[in-house]
C-alpha cells in the first residue's frame, strides 16, 4: 500500500482526550469522531486536514484512555497513517485492530517538518520526504500485526478465525 | 526460570512455553469487561467477526458507569445498545441503575476478579486490579469484542520494571502519594509496554484498597500492569469482597530478571500532588501556594472506595468548605456509598457543605457532574489531569490523595490537611 499526503506535525504525550475529548464520545460514526479530531488539543484543528494526509507525532502519542474513538477520529478524519518516535500500548493495538496504520520511526521523526509532503511506501517501510529529500526507514511489523492489518483490521482477522473453528 | 510476577501469571494462562520477554502468546481469559462507552463499539466489532455467542456468560461484565445517571439523548441511547446485548446474551454481569458503581471499584469489591486472573478491559484503567495480583490490562473495544468471543487474546510478555518501597509512611501519606511519586520518577511513558511490579516494606504493609490505588495509574506511566503479591491481606480482602476460600500465595521468584529496579524511599515524604497537564509533574503539597480552586472532586476509580471517604471524612469532620467553590464527593459504589451512610460520613459531608452524588465517573473524564468553566481550576483524586479533561481547554486539574483534596476545599485554595 503506497500513501501520498501532507504531513501534519503534533507534539510530545498528545493523549486521547486531546485527540477526542470524551464528550464527544456519544457515538459512534466514523465521520462525525472525524469532525472532532484534536478538538483537545485546538478547536478546528481537523479543518487543516485534506483526505490522504498524514499525522506526524512525538514520542509517546495516544497516551491515556482505551477509547478505539481515537483512531477512528483520526480516519475519520481522512488520515489513513501516523508516523510517530513512539506510540502508548493501548493505542497501538487499537490502531491496527482499526485498519490505520502506525509507523514507529524514533528519532528519525525530527527529519520531518510541518507541511512537507510525505510518500509512503508500507510494504518496505519507507517513508520519503519529498519536500527535503529525506528517507526514513521503518523496523518491520510483528507477525501479528502485519496479519491483522493484512484482513483490514481485527474484525477481519477474527472472522477468518470463527470461520474455520 | 525465575519469573516475575507477570511471566508466572500468563504461563498459568497460556500452553505457549514462556521463554522470555517480549514473547508474543495466547492467553486464556478469566474476564472481559466494558463499559458505557466501550460496549457498543465492541458490540458493533462482535457482529462484525460474524460472532453470535459471548464465550462465557459469567465472564463478560459490562458497566454502564462512565455517563451514569445518563446525562444526555446520545449517553441514554448507547447505554441500550448494551442493554440490548446483555438481555440478548445473557449476560450475568450487567450493571446499570442502582447497582452500578465504578467500574473497577465494583469488579473487585463484587469478588469478580480476584488474584492470578487475566482480565482484559475496554477502559485503561483495568489495570486496577494488579492490586489483587490479576494481570489486568486495559485495550479497545475491538480487542474486547474478540474476547468476548473467543475468551482468549494475545498478549507480549512484558518486560518488568521492579519498584522496591520502603521507609515510614508520613500520617497522610497514601497509595496515591506512592504512585505519583513513581511517575514523577519514571515519567508518563517510562513504563511503556511494560509491567511494573511493587514490593518492598511499605507496599507489604499497604492495605488493598491502597495498593488498587496504586495499580490503577499503573496506565499513567505507559504501563501495561502494575502487579502485586498476592499475600495475606490479598486473601483477607477477597474473603471479605465477595471471594471467599482463595489459598494462592503468589510472589516474584528469587533472582527473576528485571528490565530496571527503582527504589523510593518515604521517610519524611510529605503528601503531593500532581499539577497541570501531566501526572508526572509533581510537586510537595507545601510547595504549592496561592492557588484557590473552584471545584474538589473526590472520588473515582483511583480513590472512590471506602477507606478513601474515611480520609476525606477525617479532615471534613466539623469544618466547612470554604465559599465560592463547589466539593463533589462522590462514593464509587452502592456499597461504598451504604458504608459512608452507616458510619455517619454522609453527615460530616453534608454538615461540611459538601454536593455528595450518585456513583458515577462523571466529572473525572468531563463528562458531567462537575465541569470545569473556563480558567477554573480544581483538586481531584482522579487520576489524569490532561489538558481540558475535566472540562474546559483553559481550566487546570491538579491531582491528590483524598484527605489533601478534602483539605483544600476547606481551605479554598491547594493546602495539606497538616497545614489546616
Amino acid at each position: 500500500m503506497n500513501y501520498k499526503g501532507k504531513a501534519h506535525k503534533v507534539g510530545e504525550h498528545i493523549d486521547t482526550d486531546a485527540i477526542i475529548p470524551a464528550r464527544f464520545l456519544v457515538t459512534t460514526d466514523a465521520k462525525k469522531l472525524g469532525e472532532n479530531c484534536m478538538a483537545g488539543l485546538e478547536p478546528d484543528w481537523v479543518k487543516r486536514v485534506k483526505p490522504g494526509d498524514i499525522m506526524v507525532a512525538g514520542r509517546n502519542f495516544g497516551c491515556g484512555s482505551s477509547r478505539e474513538h481515537a483512531p477512528i477520529a483520526i480516519l475519520g478524519a481522512g488520515m489513513p497513517v501516523v508516523i510517530g518516535h513512539s506510540f502508548a500500548r493501548i493505542f497501538y493495538r487499537n490502531a491496527f485492530n482499526m485498519g490505520l496504520l502506525l509507523m514507529e520511526v524514533g528519532d528519525d521523526v525530527d527529519k520531518i517538518n510541518d507541511g512537507d509532503e510525505l510518500e509512503i511506501d508500507a510494504a518496505r517501510g519507507v517513508i520519503r520526504d519529498l519536500t527535503n529529500g529525506a528517507e526514513i526507514v521503518c523496523p518491520p511489523l510483528p507477525q501479528i500485526m502485519a496479519d491483522i492489518l493484512a484482513r483490514g483490521g481485527l474484525v477481519g482477522y477474527v472472522k477468518e478465525r470463527l470461520a474455520s473453528r | 526460570m525465575a519469573q516475575t510476577l507477570a511471566q508466572k501469571i500468563l504461563q498459568a494462562h497460556t500452553d505457549d512455553e514462556i521463554r522470555s520477554d517480549g514473547q508474543i502468546v495466547q492467553c486464556r481469559l478469566s474476564g472481559v469487561l466494558a463499559n458505557d462507552i466501550t460496549g457498543p463499539l465492541a458490540i458493533k466489532s462482535f457482529r462484525g467477526m460474524g460472532a453470535t455467542k459471548v464465550f462465557d456468560k459469567d465472564k463478560v461484565f459490562l458497566v454502564m458507569d462512565h455517563f451514569t445517571p445518563q446525562k444526555d439523548i446520545d449517553s441514554a441511547n448507547q447505554v441500550m445498545v448494551s442493554r440490548r446485548f446483555a438481555q440478548e446474551q445473557g449476560i450475568t454481569h450487567y450493571y446499570e441503575g442502582g447497582d452500578c458503581g465504578v467500574e473497577h471499584t465494583l469488579l473487585p469489591e463484587r469478588g469478580l476478579v480476584g488474584p492470578g486472573d487475566v482480565v482484559i478491559g475496554a477502559d485503561s484503567h483495568t489495570c486496577t486490579y494488579g492490586g489483587i495480583g490479576a494481570f489486568a490490562t486495559g485495550m479497545g473495544s475491538t480487542d474486547i469484542a474478540a474476547g468476548m468471543a473467543l475468551g482468549e487474546t494475545w498478549i507480549k510478555v512484558p518486560a518488568t520494571i521492579r519498584v522496591n518501597i520502603t521507609g515510614t509512611m508520613g500520617r497522610w501519606l497514601r497509595g496515591k502519594d506512592l504512585m505519583l511519586l513513581l511517575i514523577k520518577t519514571i515519567g508518563v511513558d517510562g513504563a511503556l509496554y511494560k509491567a511494573l511490579e511493587f514490593g518492598g516494606a511499605v507496599v507489604d504493609a499497604l492495605p488493598v484498597e491502597g495498593r488498587l490505588t496504586m495499580a490503577n495509574m499503573a496506565i499513567e506511566a505507559g504501563g501495561k500492569v502494575g502487579l502485586f503479591a498476592v499475600d495475606e491481606l490479598t486473601r483477607q480482602y477477597c474473603a471479605e469482597h465477595g471471594r471467599p476460600g482463595v489459598t494462592l500465595d503468589l510472589r516474584a521468584d528469587e533472582g527473576a530478571t528485571y528490565e530496571r529496579v527503582v527504589d523510593i524511599d518515604v521517610t519524611g515524604q510529605e503528601p503531593v500532588v500532581a499539577c497541570p497537564h501531566l501526572p508526572s509533574n509533581v510537586k510537595n503539597v507545601s510547595e504549592c501556594r496561592n492557588l484557590p480552586v473552584q471545584q474538589v472532586v473526590i472520588g473515582s476509580c483511583t480513590n472512590g472506595r471506602f477507606s478513601d471517604m474515611r480520609d476525606a471524612a477525617e479532615v471534613l469532620r466539623g469544618r466547612k468548605v470554604a465559599k465560592h467553590l463547589r466539593c463533589v464527593v462522590l462514593p464509587s459504589t452502592p456499597a461504598v456509598w451504604k458504608q459512608c451512610l452507616k458510619e455517619g460520613l454522609m453527615e460530616i459531608f453534608m454538615e461540611a457543605g459538601c454536593i455528595v452524588g450518585p456513583c458515577t465517573c462523571g466529572p473525572c473524564l468531563g463528562g458531567h457532574m462537575g465541569i470545569l468553566g473556563d480558567g477554573e481550576r480544581a483538586i481531584a483524586t482522579t487520576n489524569r489531569n490532561f489538558r481540558g479533561r475535566m472540562g474546559s481547554l483553559d481550566s487546570e486539574v491538579y491531582l491528590s490523595n483524598p484527605a489533601v483534596a478534602a483539605a483544600s476545599a476547606v481551605a479554598g485554595e491547594i493546602c495539606g490537611p497538616d497545614q489546616l
